[in-house]
């Protein structure tokens, strides 16, 4: 092609952590997934980590797909998997660091019991959970996040169940690092990405981003900017509220912030403390258990 | 808390624990499983054993994840393994499909007990050898390596590991309660004279690295993350750069490099012995436990002037195609015994194509097949009309 | 811009000029870049790409800053901002 050198010029900062030859990527036009990778790039550049260093895991969906399209050692496993496989890859490389990108139904549906087990473990892992309320990939069916009374083409009368509040779950479960951000606060979000890649422990980043084509249409905001701005719009930031209170309202708040960020030792620390013979036995010494039943039951 | 990989000697313990030490021996040092009867004992000994040798043990959620972990834990670099018995076995099926699929090494023993459902969780079956062969989803081709006692718990172990290095996929070890249940005298050789076979790395840049440009072997070098090459892998249909390729043509290309590794090596990865078959008019075919029952039999059967013979499988799966269709040639009857309602019988009967009789002895499991049974059946074939 | 009193280093302050690329045929025409742009510099095509889809134009590139906000937002990769010389040229690259 004789346009060649013109295209040569024309090269986006983030080509060289992309897999430019499978790019344009599947996500439909107006879908926010785009914006959360642009945003992750971003942040493992910023991060100063050496390349070979970083790994990113998928499970399966939409968001799932990010793993294809980035150019570091990379992992689209099967559905809910992705942190179960990203903790053995942890496990046996502990030097790496190991980030797992997954949409909502992925992390908290199928593989909602995964997602607890390693937030308890405070597994040193990244979860950036992109949740835009449905299952995009198959056609918009109902999510664990989908609204209550919002429209799927499994719940076409409106769905009936209660949604989780993922930031609420993971603190609840033990995660070390809770954020949520929608996909427009694009800056702070790469930033709170960029923290969470250097947090030791299990940090999770809830994004809430426009699902255009599966969502937003059967819920009638047609338009992916419309969808974006009408996240943004309600959003307030409420940074270390307490995250059962950081509630995805849509009639009142969408609560972003930076709600847990705790220091505390990971699996692997604990591991190793116990081989080490570290911690002390339980029950702890001086507890007399011979003085149990003393006490009157009832 | 240093200890010793192999421990070299003569030891006294049961089959799930020389698994364990013939992990060990083979260089695993990730172990992700979840505690089931009769497979336990694996995971409680590695759990002891792995971090005095530098490795990782951890005690996953449930098999799914144990088994999603041990891929994860392979591709880390580190030879991996888990345990299971019947019912964590089927939730591994996915995952194990991902294990094929992404040509990641790795070893599963399923210690077998009688199903189906939660069955009977304390005693022996053999019902899994079917699911072991088709169970994930998809064409493949897989491993399932047989060990009868104690001592091939021990060495079959270390050549599972041995082959999943060599042709990466995920290798099964194909025990049963009895055998991973039962003490015996096991021997640990010294360590160098244990071949231990590694994953073969890539000799090329990164920039002409093609993770699944196979070798002249059919098995593609694998390079571990953090090595540099910046590879995608994928449970999707993929083409040699990783890269998922939505087509018939990929998919054709695809399959038939995983299952062509198996195919084309089947001399470097069947394994079967025969005792009195040279002149045998019956020969009983058996695996695991029940190749014990065999033996025991063959030897009663010769004794009562019976002409039988034995084959043990020691690898069930690939299948001996070729040595069973030439064995339906010579003699008479074909007598499997196994402690299921009838699988690998199944293979007998496919490949004696009518040349010979097939014949099961079954139980559906909680006790072994007991040796005079097979007696009585191999009496039986020699008076039937050819 | 009008100020009540003059910056007193209005005269050592320079608004950086940047220069907007976009990556035509990588774009899907969501439109974010264009309702986001700070300068409000950006306009629809009225040209296809080889996907069939409409795509940015710069139709003020002067008034470009660099904010990048336009690279962030955009979901494809498909649009970025340099910094530019006087004349809203790029400076000269490595290839």
């Amino acid at each position: 092609m004789t346009t060649a050198p013109a295209a040569a010029l024309a090269r986006h900062p983030h080509d060289d952590l992309l897999r430019t030859e499978r790019i344009p990527h599947i996500w439909c036009s107006g879908c926010g997934i785009g914006i959360v990778f642009g945003s992750l790039m971003a942040a493992i550049t910023k991060s100063g980590l050496p390349r070979q260093d970083v790994a990113v895991v998928s499970g399966i969906g939409c968001t799932g797909r990010m793993a294809g399209y980035i150019r570091l050692d990379s992992f689209h496993t099967t559905h809910g998997r992705a942190i179960p496989f990203a903790t053995g890859l942890q496990l046996a490389r502990p030097q790496g660091k190991v980030i797992v990108a997954s949409g909502d139904g992925d992390l908290l549906a199928i593989g909602g019991n995964h997602f607890i087990h390693a937030a308890r473990r405070n597994m040193d892992l990244t979860i950036i959970c992109v949740n835009n309320f449905n299952y995009g990939m198959t056609g918009g069916q109902l999510a664990p996040s989908t609204p209550y009374g919002a429209k799927t083409t499994t719940t076409p009368q409106g769905n009936p169940d209660e949604p989780f509040n993922f930031c609420a779950l993971a603190a609840a479960c033990g995660a070390s690092y809770v954020a949520r951000w929608t996909a427009l606060h694009i800056r702070r979000l790469t930033n709170t990405i960029l923290e969470a890649i250097h947090h030791r422990g299990f940090s999770f980043v809830e994004v809430v981003a426009p699902c255009p084509t599966a969502f937003g249409r059967r819920n009638k905001i047609r338009g992916a900017l419309d969808l974006l701005r009408f996240y943004y719009d309600r959003s307030v930031v409420k940074n270390h509220i307490a995250p059962g209170e950081a509630t995805i309202d849509f009639d009142h708040h969408l609560v972003v912030g930076k709600f847990v960020e705790l220091d505390r030792p990971t699996f692997l620390d604990h591991y190793q403390m116990v081989n080490r013979g570290q911690v002390e036995a339980w029950p702890a010494t001086g507890v007399d258990a011979s003085a149990a039943g003393q006490r009157k039951a009832g | 808390m240093a200890g010793k990989a192999v421990l070299t000697g003569t030891h006294f313990m049961n089959g799930d624990e020389a698994c364990c030490e013939g992990a060990l021996a083979a260089g695993c040092r990730f172990f992700g499983g979840y505690p089931i009867t009769p497979a336990t004992e694996v995971a409680e000994r590695m759990s002891k054993r792995l971090p005095q040798v530098g490795g990782v043990f951890i005690q996953m959620e449930d098999e799914i994840a144990s088994m999603a972990a041990i891929l994860g834990a392979s591709w880390g670099g580190r030879k991996s393994m888990t345990s299971t018995s019947g019912p964590g076995f089927s939730l591994m099926m996915e995952n194990i499909g991902l294990g094929l699929c992404t040509e990641t090494p790795c070893v599963i023993c399923n210690v077998q007990r009688a199903g189906p459902s939660t069955g009977l969780p304390t005693l022996v079956g053999q019902g899994d050898m079917m699911q072991a062969r088709w169970g994930s989803h998809g064409p493949y081709e897989i491993i399932a390596l047989c060990p009868a006692s104690p001592q091939e718990m021990f060495d079959f172990t270390i050549r599972a590991f041995n082959l999943s290095e060599q042709f990466r996929l995920p290798v099964l070890i194909m025990a049963d309660e009895v055998v991973g249940h039962m003490n015996e005298r096991v021997v640990i050789p010294p360590a160098d004279q244990i071949e231990v076979i590694d994953r073969a790395k890539p000799s090329v840049s990164p920039a002409e690295y093609l993770p699944y440009r196979p070798g002249p072997d059919g098995v593609a070098p694998m390079a571990n993350f953090g090595d540099g090459y910046f590879m995608h892998v994928t449970g999707l249909t993929h083409d040699q750069r990783g890269y998922p390729t939505m087509t018939p043509a990929a998919q054709v290309e695809m399959t038939e490099r995983i299952v062509g590794k198996i195919r084309n090596n089947l001399d470097r990865i069947l394994d079967y012995e025969t005792l009195l078959l040279d002149d045998a008019q019956v020969a009983v075919v058996a695996y695991g436990i029940s190749a014990r029952s065999a033996r025991g039999a063959v030897l009663a059967a010769r004794e009562a002037g019976l002409k039988a013979g034995l084959v043990k499988l020691n690898v069930a799966w690939p299948f001996p195609e070729q040595f069973i269709r030439e064995l339906s040639h010579q003699v008479k009857c074909m007598i499997m015994p196994e402690i299921n309602l009838g699988q690998m019988v199944l293979e007998l009967e496919r490949l004696a194509q009518g040349r010979c009789a097939v014949r099961l002895v079954a139980h559906p499991g909680g006790t072994i097949i007991s040796p005079r049974r097979i007696v009585e059946a191999i009496g039986q074939a020699l008076k039937e009309r050819p | 811009m009008k100020y009540w009193r003059q910056p007193l280093d209005r005269e050592e302050i320079k608004v950086v000029r940047g220069r907007v690329e976009v990556i035509k045929d990588r774009c899907k025409g969501c439109g974010f870049c264009i309702a986001y742009c700070s300068r409000g510099l950006l306009v629809m095509s009225r040209k296809f790409n080889r996907k069939g889809y409409h795509y940015p134009e710069a139709a003020q590139p002067e008034l470009c800053v660099n904010c990048h906000f336009c690279e962030v937002i955009c979901p494809e990769f498909a649009i970025f901002s340099s910094e530019a010389d006087a004349a809203g040229n790029q400076p000269p690259v490595g290839e």
